[in-house]
């Protein structure tokens, strides 16, 4: 018989070697994320998959599933501390919704509006970010920038260019472009590269193709990101 | 002569006082608002109108709810929500500019003293004009902040605007003293 862990007070049934996000998402139990990807290891950065169990809070993206675990996830007490972890993650950049490309496409505005969160909260920092607009198709705005490492991990391990990395610590932390000159145009990326295509969030822009689709006809508009997510596997 | 019956003796319930304001934004919210369309007849018949561009009242009295649009980005924006914050027992803030700044706030990470020299004294054409300093003109503040970060807000309304369907559910909620609560097809951003 295969082993089982209680998700939410379901079970849920895994492998070995299986996180309790792998396993849960097999069994058709979303749990929101922003850095984690399918064909990735597991980063741990953002904690918005964090779920309870035994009485701890862990990140279920990098835990291992384990026989006869109670796993807490769709819960007031999560839903709260996911709430507040991307109304930090709100605060901490320049989030203008209205003005933005990835509106409606994007993965942390999505997971906003399925946990409910209709205000940022926190005292907004406002940072300088300038954007790179040197590149002849793709714009890069790091004032929306939430060190998911996806770009830098699809750029070294799929498109194998290392054209993205994260410098600085703290309130310094930034993502850099790998050129001489810090410029964009002067690496090897390609507009349909990996690295190009997977920013969760309006950090990396297609040039030109911005507003095609109209604003309530885009993917989140369409349906939440736990329905969303669960259907395409990302 | 019939006597009145029980019922058209009773007297008619108070009806509550809405105030609204609109601080550094493009009135686009009240403009939302009047897209509850003839559904505001329903709303007038419960509500009445404080101080509202819509009245044009100047201040506000004692209110049971405060409607606030746009940020905070002079000193009589903070004047008028102080005073909203006093007389209202309940302060929504509604859209964008309202809870994170919105389009006035990306001026933030420039200084705003040579934001005013770019605007009015640089440009072509406006040889010898200087930045205007007449006394009523509210002082600027270095930065545009949402009203939460002035005063306690109750509630928030997002969208830019929220959408006028999207304001009559909160206020439909809000007026029936119930918690106001946003669909997810009317909880927008943008």
């Amino acid at each position: 018989m295969k082993r089982q862990f209680l998700f939410d007070g379901r079970p849920v049934p895994f492998d070995e070697g299986q996180t309790i996000l792998q396993a849960a998402r097999a069994a058709g139990h979303y749990i929101p994320h922003l850095c984690w990807h399918p064909d990735f290891p597991p980063h741990g950065s953002c904690k918005l998959c964090t779920v309870k169990v035994g009485g701890r809070h862990v990140s279920s993206c990098a835990f291992p599933a384990r026989e006869g675990m109670e796993v807490e996830s769709d819960t007031p007490e999560i839903n709260a501390e996911r709430r507040a972890l991307l109304q930090m993650l709100f605060v901490e950049g320049n989030h203008f919704c209205p003005g933005c490309e990835k509106s409606g496409n994007c993965q942390l505005q999505a997971l906003a509006y399925d946990l409910e969160m209709t205000t940022p909260r926190f005292p907004h920092f406002y940072p300088d970010r300038p954007v790179d607009a040197s590149h002849p198709d793709v714009l890069l705005d790091f004032n929306r920038c939430i060190f998911c490492e996806l770009c830098v991990r699809a750029s070294r391990e799929v498109d194998g260019k290392n054209v993205f990395a994260l410098g600085g610590r703290g309130l310094g932390k930034h993502l850099v472009v790998n050129a001489e000159t810090g410029r964009l145009a002067d690496t090897t990326l390609a507009a349909d590269d990996l690295a190009a295509n997977i920013c969760p969030v309006g950090v990396i822009l297609k040039k030109r193709v911005g507003f095609a689709v109209p604003i309530g006809e885009r993917t989140y508009d369409a349906e939440p990101i736990h329905v969303h997510a669960m259907e395409r596997d990302t | 002569m019939t006597e009145p019956s029980a019922q058209e003796k009773r007297p008619e319930p108070a009806r509550l006082r809405i105030a609204t304001a609109s601080l550094a934004g493009c009135f686009g919210c009240h403009m939302s608002l009047l897209d509850i369309d003839e559904r505001i007849f329903e709303l007038a018949a419960k509500v009445e109108f404080d101080r509202s561009p819509l009245t044009d009242i100047k201040h506000c009295g004692p209110c049971d709810i405060g409607l606030i649009e746009g940020g905070v980005c002079n000193a009589e924006n903070v004047h008028v929500l102080r005073e909203f914050r006093r007389n209202c027992k309940t302060l929504v803030a509604v859209g964008a500019c309202a809870i994170n700044g919105g389009l006035p706030a990306q001026r933030n990470h420039l200084d705003v003293g040579a934001c005013l020299q770019e605007v009015y004294c640089y440009r072509e054409g406006l040889d010898g004009a200087g930045v205007p300093d007449d006394p009523e003109l509210p002082l600027l503040l270095d930065k545009v902040r949402p009203i939460h970060e002035v005063v306690r807000v109750d509630y928030f309304l997002p969208g830019c605007p929220p959408s006028g369907d999207a304001i009559w559910k909160f206020l439909s909620d809000l007026v029936a003293g119930r918690t106001p609560r946003l669909p997810y097809a009317l909880m927008h951003f943008d």
